[in-house]
């Protein structure tokens, strides 16, 4: 267990020299992220408020950025990285399959529903 | 004591137990998987989140202006400040559980406590956050009117633009309304306390001051929330029903009622797997203190709790970005 740790993260750009160096390291970019995350919601830039896709680019921006904490979180600190292949596999995968689709349904169905509000013949502001 | 001291041996018959299929312990890949439905649950109620947002994409809460506490700052708005501190202190107890996980790789007990120790702490801190921030949420800071169709309506100053708080215009119109309880009223029915003030003082008040407008639940096209004219203002205050001061699980002064019922039923699921995790690193803390693991040979049940540790870190970070940044 001890012995077989990865040590490089952004595929092989950048190599530590110890475990623990790494976890400091995976704790700055963490933090870095969150950090640019919190400016954004802060500053709001105008640029960033266009929808693209049916949301703003600020979201898509929000939401890439924490699947890119979500997977440092779960490589580097769960140990992911050291684990056989077939393992990370069978976590990841009903994740990655169930997830999207379970989203992709529901807001679909949630737009609609919007949708049929707004067109409908029915008052819903009062 | 026997069973907590026994080896989990290695290197046994294929099917006599130990065997260790895809490199993994059984204790740590049951913990995965328990992870992996775990996180199945948190997505499911997240999407259900998403999708009632979607549903009311128009008239969604802003959570810049729900969430505008911080700790000493009265009456400053600072919104997502508090949120990414909290943020920053359950990364930095996760990290401080990884060092704890890779001191017991290197079989340091002193060190791997010390870690524990500081993980527990950043548990408790991130918690009592989390009770500040519920409490600031129950407690409200404005006060609203719902309509009759469910609508809330806030207050506005005219010039600034900012939110005004009832207190601070409702007229004083004696009334003999009082609470409802068992004990003066029908024995078997009761109500919960009343507003601080009735809609008729709120509608008096707003009438004779003259700087007021009301702020809908809609928004316009660039995602702010539409003030209406005086004139709309008072005709909107018509319908007025009932004053909503703070949240609960019926009505909240924020807007959709649906709003504060997700934000307590995901922060407080999630909430509820912080504490579970500090209570779990606990038991861990003092069987790392008394030698368990020492004499077991391998700390892998900190790894394991660590795992689950990790896991409510990374149920933040989700949380954090669709109830506060998007």
């Amino acid at each position: 267990m001890a012995s077989a740790h990865k040590l490089s993260i952004f595929r092989g750009l950048l190599t530590f020299k110890s475990n623990q160096q790494k976890i400091w390291g995976v704790l700055i970019f963490l933090s870095f992220v969150t950090i640019i995350e919190v400016a954004l919601g802060i500053l709001k830039p105008a640029a960033l408020m266009n929808p693209f896709l049916g949301m703003k680019w600020l979201n898509w921006i929000f939401i890439i950025l924490t699947i890119i904490k979500a997977y440092y979180i779960a490589w580097d600190f769960m140990h992911l990285r050291d684990e056989k292949r077939s393992f990370t596999s069978s976590i990841v995968l009903p994740l990655l399959i169930l997830i999207p689709y379970l989203v992709f349904i529901l807001l679909l169905e949630a737009d609609y529903i919007y949708a049929t509000m707004v067109n409908g013949f029915m008052a819903w502001n009062f | 004591m026997d069973a907590t001291l026994t080896n989990q041996s290695e290197n046994e018959k294929v099917w006599g137990g130990g065997n260790k299929p895809l490199n993994a312990s059984y204790g740590k890949m049951m913990m995965w998987f328990f992870i992996v439905s775990d996180a199945l649950t948190f997505s499911g109620f997240l999407v259900a989140y998403g999708f009632s947002r979607f549903k009311f994409i128009d008239s969604w809460p802003i959570a810049d202006e729900v969430f505008n506490h911080f700790p000493f700052l009265h009456g400053v708005d600072a919104p997502m400040y508090y949120v990414a501190l909290m943020t920053f202190i359950l990364i930095f107890s996760s990290v401080t559980m990884v060092l704890a996980v890779d001191a017991g790789h290197h079989m340091k007990k002193n060190k791997v406590a010390f870690y524990m120790l500081l993980t527990i702490v950043g548990g408790a801190i991130f918690l009592g956050s989390q009770a500040w921030e519920w409490k600031n949420f129950i407690k409200g800071q404005y006060g609203a009117v719902e309509t009759k169709g469910g609508q809330i309506l806030q207050f506005v100053n005219a010039g600034t633009g900012k939110r005004v708080a009832l207190e601070s215009f409702a007229a004083d119109i004696p009334t003999e309304r009082t609470q409802h309880q068992r004990k003066n009223g029908l024995w078997f029915s009761s109500e919960s306390a009343l507003p601080t003030y009735s809609v008729q003082e709120v509608v008096a008040g707003f009438t004779a001051n003259e700087s007021l407008r009301v702020k809908t639940e809609q928004l316009d096209e660039k995602g702010h929330k539409i003030v209406l004219d005086r004139e709309a203002s008072l005709q909107k205050l018509n319908q007025a029903v009932y004053v909503v001061e703070g949240a609960n699980l019926i009505r909240n002064e924020y807007g959709n009622r649906l709003f504060a019922n997700f934000f307590f039923f995901i922060t407080g699921f999630h909430g509820f797997h912080v504490f579970s995790g500090v209570l779990i690193n606990l038991i861990i803390f003092f069987n790392v203190i008394i030698g368990t693991y020492e004499r077991r040979g391998h700390y892998e049940m900190v790894e394991k709790v660590g795992l689950y540790w990790h896991f409510v870190d990374l149920v933040w970070v989700f949380v954090f970005t669709f109830f506060y940044l998007v």
